[in-house]
C-alpha cells in the first residue's frame, strides 16, 4: 500500500477521501483552496440578526392582542430562530461534504472555536450565525490581528463575553445612575489576552486585564441600534495595556481599541501561542517543536499574515510524521462519513427537521460535541482522550453502523470503501478484518469506526 | 506508510490498563473483591465556572454583605434559610436542608486553591484538578489528586474508580487506570462485528481500552430510569455514580456546570443550585445504606468578586466555598475560620480572603475514609499542602 501528497492532505487538512473527486493535486491546490473559505450566498450579517430579534419582538407584541393567528405567527418564528444553529450546521456540513480541498472550511472550523462564541436564546440565535460570516470568514485567508479586531468587537462576542453590560465606573453614563451600580465586567479582556491571543502563561498581569477592560468599555450592542461606540459609556482617560498607554482623548475611542487589539495581535507570545495551537489541531496533540519554531518565526516574520503561517504546516515533513496522532472530533468523524460514502452535500440539505437533527446533532450530542453548546470560552478539546471516553466511543461505534443504511439505498461494497476512504494508508489490521465481516453493513461499520478513520 | 507515532500519554495509560480487564485481573473474584479496598466512598463533584459560594451559602450575620451587595445574598428575608443565625442557605438549596437537620450536610467557608490572581477558569480547574500548587509551570501540573490517591489505596483496580458523564474528568487521570461511563451509552453490536473490531483497535491502546470498557459497563448497566426536567441529567449523574459505588467503586468523580454568573446571577445560579441538589440527593436515594459510609464534596476553582458587578452578576474572585455532605461526615455545621467582609479584610480588595486551603479538608476526609497516610498526602496526592490541624469533618 502506498500513498502519497494528495491522500496526506485530504486526511489531514480536509475532511478524508470522496469517491466523487480527486484530493488536491500539490501544495499550491492547498493553498489556493483556502480562499473559497469567504462568506456564502447563504450568509447572515449583524444587520439581519438585529431585524430577526426586532421582528420576534413586534410579534411577540402583537401575538398578545391580535388573535391566535398572529400567536401562532409568533411561536413558528420563534421555533425557526431557536433551530437556526441546527440549520447552520447542517448547511455547514453539506458545503464541507461538497468541498473539494476542504481545508478552508477546517480552517473556518478552527478559528470560530478560537474565538469561541454561543448564542444563548432564539433571539440571539442569528447574531452567532453572522459572527463566523463576518468576524472569521472574510479573514480567514488575511491578517490574524484582523481577525482579531473583527471578533472581539464583534457583536456576539461582546454579547458572549459580557462585554455588553461593561460600563466604566466613573464613565458619564455610569454616574448619572449610581443607584443602578453599573460597573467594569472584565470577562472579554480577560479571554482576549488568555484565550485570543498571548496566552495564559504570558507575562500580563491583573492590572493588564484591568486596563484593557477599561479600554473596552463603550463597545455596545443592541438590536434597535446595532454595534455602536459610546464615548459616554467609556471610562475615561489613558489606560495602560502591557506597558503602553492608549486612549484618553477625545475622539479616539474604537481606534484606540484597535490600535491596542493590534498591538497584543503582533506581541512574539501571541505569535507563538497561536501557531502552537493551529499545530495541535492540524498535527498533533504534541506537536513537533521544530514546526512550532517554524510556524512562529514565519508568523512573527510576517506579522500574523495567516497564509505563510498555513504555507508552513503544509509543506512541513511533520505533516506525514505525525499521521495518526489527531482524533477527528465528531463534527469531522460525520463529514468524512458522508464523503466517503459518497453522499452529496445536496442530500444532506436536503434532510428535513427532525431528520436534520438525528443524522447531524444527536450522534455529534453522545460523541462529546454538543454543538453550539461548549462548555466555556476555551471551545473544544483538542487531546485524543478527550474524544474517546468509552461512552463516546460507543456513540461512535453506533453510527458507524446506523447512519449509512439511513442515507444510502445501496451500501458500498467495503473492501471498495475501504481503499476509495483511506486510500492506501489502511492499517494491516483492518485490511485483515474488513473482508471477514458477516454483512456488507457490519464491513462498511468497521472502516467508518476503525481507529484510522477515526484518526487523520 | 508511516509508522503510527503513538502519543507517550498512550503508554502512560495502557501500560496501567494492562491485566485490568475483569476477566484478567487476579482479584476479580467477589469474595476477594468486596475485602477491597474498605468500605467508605469518596465522591467528588467539580463545579466548573465558579460558583459564588457567598450566595449559595449566605454570611447574613456579617453586615458588611449588605453594603457589597444590594440585588444578591440578601438572606433569610429572601427566602434563604437560616442555618445557624449567621449563615444561610440559598433558597433553590431548601431540598438539601432535611440533611442539614440530620448532620449529613456541612460546608467550609473562605476556602480556595493555591491558585492566585489570574483567576482564569480553566487554569483555575486544572489546578484544583491537578492538586498541585501554584508554583509550577502549567505543563507540569498533570495526572489529577484522585488518581494518586488511587494509587496510593492497597489494592485498588480499575473499577475502584469511576468518571462520570460525557466531560473529561482530569482530577482522575494519571497512571492508575480508572473506568469512564455515561449514564446514557449503550452499545449495539453483534458479536462478530465486535470480535472484528477488537482486532482493528488492537494496536491502538486508546480504542481498544475505551471500546473493551464500552463493551463491558453497557453489559453490567441495568438501564436507568428516563428521569425528565431540567435537573434530569444532573439525577442521572448521581444517580448511575450510586450504582457503581454499590458495586466495587468507592470513588466517584462527576462535573456539574453553569456557574459563571456575570449576569442575572439569581436566574442562573438558582439553575446551577436546582442540579447540584439534584445531583446530591440522587446520590443518597441510590446509595441506600451505603449513604452512611459516603463523603461527598462539592468544590469549585474558585469563588466571585465580594462585590455586585453592573449586569446583577458577580466576577472571577478567590475564596470561595466548598459543600460536604453524606452520611459519613459530621454535618449541620459550618467550617472554617470567617474571614469578615471589611475594609482590609478582602483579597486584593475585591475577593473574599481564603483562611484555608480546599486540599486541606479533602486531604483529612481521605485520611479518614482509606488511611492515608499524612506524608503521602503532603508529598504525593497534595505536593506542597500543610495538612494542618484536623478539622473533624467526619462523623
Amino acid at each position: 500500500m502506498s500513498f502519497g501528497f494528495p491522500e496526506l492532505a485530504a486526511i489531514r487538512l480536509g475532511y478524508g477521501l470522496s469517491p466523487l473527486m480527486p484530493p488536491p493535486a500539490d501544495v499550491g491546490a492547498v493553498l489556493a483552496s483556502v480562499d473559497t473559505a469567504g462568506p456564502g450566498p447563504e450568509a447572515v450579517s449583524t444587520d439581519d440578526a438585529r431585524e430577526m430579534s426586532l421582528r420576534l419582538r413586534e410579534m411577540g407584541e402583537a401575538s398578545k392582542t391580535a388573535g391566535e393567528a398572529a400567536a401562532e405567527e409568533y411561536r413558528a418564528f420563534g421555533r425557526m430562530l431557536s433551530r437556526m444553529m441546527l440549520t447552520d450546521l447542517q448547511r455547514r456540513i453539506a458545503r464541507a461534504v461538497d468541498d473539494p480541498v476542504g481545508f478552508g472550511e477546517r480552517l473556518v472550523q478552527f478559528w470560530s472555536d478560537h474565538f469561541t462564541t454561543r448564542p444563548l436564546g432564539a433571539a440571539v440565535q442569528p447574531l452567532g450565525l453572522a459572527f463566523v460570516d463576518e468576524a472569521i470568514r472574510p479573514h480567514v485567508n488575511g491578517r490574524f490581528e484582523d481577525m482579531f479586531f473583527a471578533a472581539d468587537t464583534h457583536p456576539m462576542m461582546l454579547v458572549y463575553l459580557n462585554q455588553n453590560e461593561s460600563r466604566g465606573p466613573n464613565s458619564t453614563f455610569a454616574k448619572k445612575r449610581k443607584a443602578k451600580g453599573f460597573g467594569l465586567n472584565e470577562n472579554l479582556a480577560r479571554e482576549a489576552l488568555e484565550l485570543h491571543s498571548m496566552g495564559v502563561g504570558a507575562p500580563y498581569a491583573q492590572k493588564d486585564v484591568r486596563e484593557l477592560a477599561e479600554l473596552l468599555t463603550g463597545l455596545t450592542y443592541s438590536r434597535e441600534q446595532g454595534f455602536a461606540y459610546r464615548p459616554q459609556m467609556a471610562e475615561p482617560g489613558a489606560e495602560t495595556v502591557l506597558g503602553k498607554s492608549y486612549g484618553g482623548g477625545k475622539r479616539d475611542g474604537l481606534e484606540a481599541i484597535r490600535a491596542a487589539l493590534t498591538d497584543i495581535a503582533r506581541r512574539p507570545e501571541t505569535a507563538q501561542y497561536v501557531a502552537r495551537k493551529l499545530a495541535v489541531h492540524f498535527v498533533s496533540d504534541d506537536p513537533p517543536e521544530d514546526l512550532v519554531q517554524a510556524m512562529t518565526a514565519v508568523w512573527r516574520d510576517s506579522q500574523g499574515d495567516l497564509p505563510q503561517v498555513y504555507r508552513v504546516l503544509v509543506t512541513h515533513p511533520a505533516l506525514a510524521d505525525t499521521l495518526r496522532q489527531k482524533v477527528r472530533q465528531p463534527y469531522d468523524l460525520l463529514v468524512a462519513g458522508f464523503r466517503a460514502l459518497g453522499v452529496s452535500g445536496a442530500q444532506i440539505a436536503g434532510l428535513e427537521h427532525p431528520l436534520n437533527a438525528r443524522m447531524t446533532f444527536d450522534p455529534m450530542n453522545g460523541m462529546g460535541q454538543p454543538w453550539g453548546r461548549q462548555a466555556g470560552p476555551d471551545g473544544w478539546p483538542e487531546e485524543a482522550e478527550a474524544w474517546i471516553a468509552p461512552q463516546q466511543l460507543a456513540a461512535r461505534i453506533n453510527w458507524s453502523l446506523s447512519m449509512p443504511r439511513r442515507m444510502l439505498e445501496q451500501l458500498p461494497d467495503p473492501r471498495e470503501l475501504m481503499q476509495a476512504s483511506l486510500g492506501g494508508t489502511q492499517s494491516a489490521a483492518l485490511a485483515w478484518a474488513v473482508p471477514k465481516a458477516e454483512s456488507a453493513a457490519e464491513g462498511v461499520a468497521l472502516i467508518l469506526a476503525s481507529s484510522d478513520f477515526n484518526r487523520r | 506508510m508511516p509508522n503510527l507515532n503513538l502519543n507517550r500519554r498512550f503508554f502512560l495509560k495502557s501500560a496501567a490498563l494492562i491485566g485490568c480487564s475483569a476477566a484478567a485481573h487476579p482479584l476479580m473474584s467477589s469474595m476477594t473483591f468486596a475485602a477491597l479496598p474498605g468500605d467508605n466512598r469518596l465522591v467528588v463533584i467539580i463545579l466548573r465556572g465558579a460558583m459564588d459560594g457567598l450566595d449559595a451559602i449566605q454570611p447574613y450575620g456579617d453586615p458588611m454583605l449588605r453594603k457589597l451587595r444590594s440585588k444578591l445574598s440578601l438572606g433569610p428575608q429572601n427566602g434563604a434559610a437560616d442555618l445557624d443565625g449567621f449563615y444561610a442557605l440559598h433558597p433553590q438549596l431548601l431540598p438539601l436542608l432535611p440533611l442539614w437537620q440530620k448532620g449529613e450536610l456541612a460546608f467550609a467557608h473562605a476556602v480556595s486553591t493555591p491558585y492566585r490572581d489570574k483567576r482564569s477558569h480553566f487554569d483555575g480547574q486544572d489546578l484544583l484538578e491537578a492538586g498541585t500548587g501554584d508554583d509550577l509551570p502549567v505543563d507540569r501540573r498533570i495526572g489529577g489528586w484522585l488518581n494518586r490517591l488511587l494509587q496510593a489505596i492497597p489494592g485498588s483496580t480499575a473499577e475502584t474508580a469511576y468518571s462520570v458523564g460525557v466531560e473529561q474528568m482530569k482530577i482522575l487521570s494519571g497512571a492508575a487506570a480508572h473506568l469512564s461511563w455515561a449514564p446514557s451509552a449503550s452499545l449495539r453490536m453483534s458479536p462478530q462485528a465486535q470480535l472484528l473490531l477488537e482486532h482493528v483497535y488492537h494496536d491502538d491502546p486508546l480504542f481498544r481500552d475505551a471500546a473493551r470498557d464500552a463493551a463491558q459497563i453497557g453489559a453490567e448497566t441495568p438501564m436507568m430510569d428516563k428521569t425528565q426536567g431540567p435537573a434530569a441529567d444532573a439525577r442521572a449523574l448521581g444517580a448511575f455514580a450510586a450504582s457503581r459505588l454499590n458495586d466495587q467503586s468507592r470513588i466517584a468523580a462527576f462535573s456539574i456546570a453553569g456557574w459563571d454568573t456575570h449576569a442575572s446571577q439569581e436566574a442562573v445560579l438558582g439553575r446551577a443550585l436546582d442540579r447540584l441538589a439534584a445531583a446530591i440527593l440522587a446520590l443518597r436515594d441510590g446509595l441506600g445504606p451505603n449513604w452512611e459510609r459516603t463523603t461527598v464534596m462539592a468544590m469549585t476553582e474558585f469563588g466571585r468578586t465580594v462585590r455586585e458587578n453592573g449586569s446583577a452578576g458577580t466576577d472571577h474572585g478567590t475564596g470561595g466555598a466548598l459543600l460536604m455532605a453524606g452520611g459519613a461526615i459530621r454535618g449541620g455545621r459550618a467550617y472554617g475560620d470567617w474571614p469578615g467582609l471589611g475594609e482590609g479584610q478582602l483579597y486584593a480588595g475585591r475577593d473574599l480572603m481564603p483562611t484555608r486551603d480546599v486540599r486541606a479538608y479533602a486531604a483529612w476526609a481521605m485520611r479518614g475514609l482509606f488511611g492515608t497516610g499524612r506524608d503521602v498526602l503532603e508529598q504525593t496526592i497534595f505536593p506542597g499542602l500543610d495538612l494542618g490541624d484536623d478539622p473533624g469533618i467526619l462523623a
